[in-house]
């Protein structure tokens, strides 16, 4: 029997392979669970989770607590602007009290990268890192790299570009730490002033020429520029990077082959990507939200059967 | 470990044979039915069965594979995990007489989970139960086959294990008896 290496999902770099593997072999399962008529399963009815969100989110806060639902947990949510964050009180103090009503489990987006893992280490539950800054989004990248598998088969040697805003994105680092262990073949592609320096040290190739890159790939995770995070001007304006960046169904058909377009949302659509190409065959957006839930509920429930059990 | 077989594979196609003539019986053409197999062991029955009865001419036989791990009752109260395998539950049950297909009936939660997952597909007419073997006064829960093939009385600790071949065709059981 298969159980993951670790107590909480903090990020990809903390998995191994067969965690991935065994992640997504339960949402596999699960996957056909959100399909049936009756879409849940009683697992977690003893469990409470709280989503404490301290930075806005629409999809990945819905996409966990329809999963949280679907595996009948008890949920309660959580936003920095409603609370008593913005009195003062400090992140543990809030997460201890939330804890003190019995919550067994937490799902956090912080804006301050490493506020997951130093949560880890101050409060006793299980922690889920839903974004902590510009650091990792886990979730995000296995739901990524399960939804190419369902496409490309075993991701061994797989060539799979990173396009856009790396710099800002806790999705690229995520993706690049996950795709790595899976065996794929990684290259980022963006204007300079958009990728972190030394980033090649994590065993990925970089390029600053899109249709050499899409030429190259078998994917492209096309990701947003991160305007709520740039303090300075990165590049002269936005038409000028969707000229160079943005993905165009003409830039699609002078391809030699056919990709598949992922793209983590929200789109900015005539941005980093056109409407025609969000909505052509070859995107998987949609699917990528469908897997979310799955792999959400995958990651719920193996992290919850790490949870011991008081029996009265 | 001390073991014996309690079943040959004789007796185990005799009993199977059995089984089939009693759910034609029942249910006809089977028109209205499905056969689910329970994972893990349960699928294999199940494919037995199937092959059994398209012998007697039963035809479209409409089966399904059903996973009940996320519907058990002791998740987070055992050493080892519970790792899920696959469903392919591809008709709808609504309306329908389910048979449930098990090898060993033993405390009867597995087939109290059963009863929960198969409500996710729709509400079925009527769910009957079929296993091979039964062991007697062991049940948690008040659950009884309606389709038996053999009933033992085997002590706590002991296991009941139903070894399939490979090869379908020869159909060979066996049926050990186990000293823990």
């Amino acid at each position: 029997m298969k159980t993951l290496s670790v107590d909480h999902l903090l990020g990809i770099k903390y998995l191994t392979a067969e965690d991935i593997h065994l992640i997504f072999e339960t949402a596999t399962h699960f996957k056909e669970v959100i399909n049936r008529p009756i879409k849940k399963v009683p697992s977690l009815r003893d469990i409470t989770i709280a989503n404490l969100f301290f930075e806005n989110s629409t999809r990945t806060k819905l996409s966990f607590e329809l999963a949280e639902k679907r595996l009948s947990a008890d949920v309660i949510n959580f936003s920095a602007g409603q609370s008593s964050v913005q009195k003062g009180e400090t992140l543990v103090d809030t997460v201890n009290n939330i804890l003190a009503m019995k919550v067994d489990m937490i799902v956090m987006r912080h804006p301050y990268p490493g506020a997951a893992h130093f949560l880890s280490q101050q409060v006793n539950a299980s922690i889920i890192n839903a974004g902590d800054g510009t650091h990792e989004h886990p979730t995000q990248a296995l739901l990524d790299a399960f939804s190419l598998h369902e496409k490309l088969g075993d991701l061994d040697g797989k060539r799979i570009a990173i396009i856009g805003d790396i710099l800002h994105s806790r999705v690229a680092l995520s993706n690049i730490y996950a795709l790595k262990m899976l065996g794929a073949e990684v290259r980022l592609c963006a204007p300079k002033s958009l990728l972190p320096k030394h980033i090649e040290s994590l065993g990925v190739s970089v390029s600053t020429d899109l249709m050499s890159t899409l030429n190259w790939c078998d994917a492209a995770n096309m990701l947003r520029v991160q305007n709520e995070r740039m303090e300075l001007n990165y590049f002269p304006s936005t038409r000028e990077y969707s000229q160079y960046y943005g993905l165009t169904l003409e830039r699609l058909q002078q391809l030699r082959k056919e990709i598949i377009i992922l793209h983590p949302g929200p789109i900015n659509r005539g941005v980093e990507i056109t409407s025609a190409v969000a909505d052509s065959s070859q995107a998987i957006i949609l699917d990528q939200v469908e897997n979310g839930v799955a792999i959400r509920m995958a990651v719920i429930y193996l992290l919850a059967s790490k949870l011991t059990i008081s029996v009265a | 470990m001390n073991s014996k077989i309690l079943l040959d594979d004789k007796k185990i196609e005799i009993i199977l044979h059995r089984l089939c003539c009693q759910m034609v019986e029942r249910h006809g053409d089977f028109s209205n039915t499905v056969l689910v197999g329970l994972q893990p062991r349960g699928t294999l029955l199940l494919d037995r069965l199937k092959l059994m009865l398209s012998g007697m001419k039963v035809m479209n036989l409409k089966t399904g594979k059903l996973d009940t791990t996320f519907f058990r009752d002791d998740f987070r109260r055992k050493e080892e995990p519970l790792n899920a395998r696959s469903t392919e539950m591809n008709v709808a049950l609504e309306g329908r007489d389910v048979i449930l297909i098990d090898d060993v009936l033993f405390t009867g939660r597995s087939i109290r989970s059963a009863l929960t997952a198969i409500d996710s597909y729709g509400r079925p007419k009527s769910i009957e139960l079929l296993v091979l073997i039964d062991r007697r006064f062991s049940r948690h829960l008040p659950i009884q086959p309606d389709y038996l093939g053999a009933q033992i009385d085997a002590l706590q600790g002991d296991k009941v294990r139903v070894v399939w071949n490979e090869d379908p065709i020869k159909n060979i059981v066996y049926l050990e008896k186990q000293n823990a």
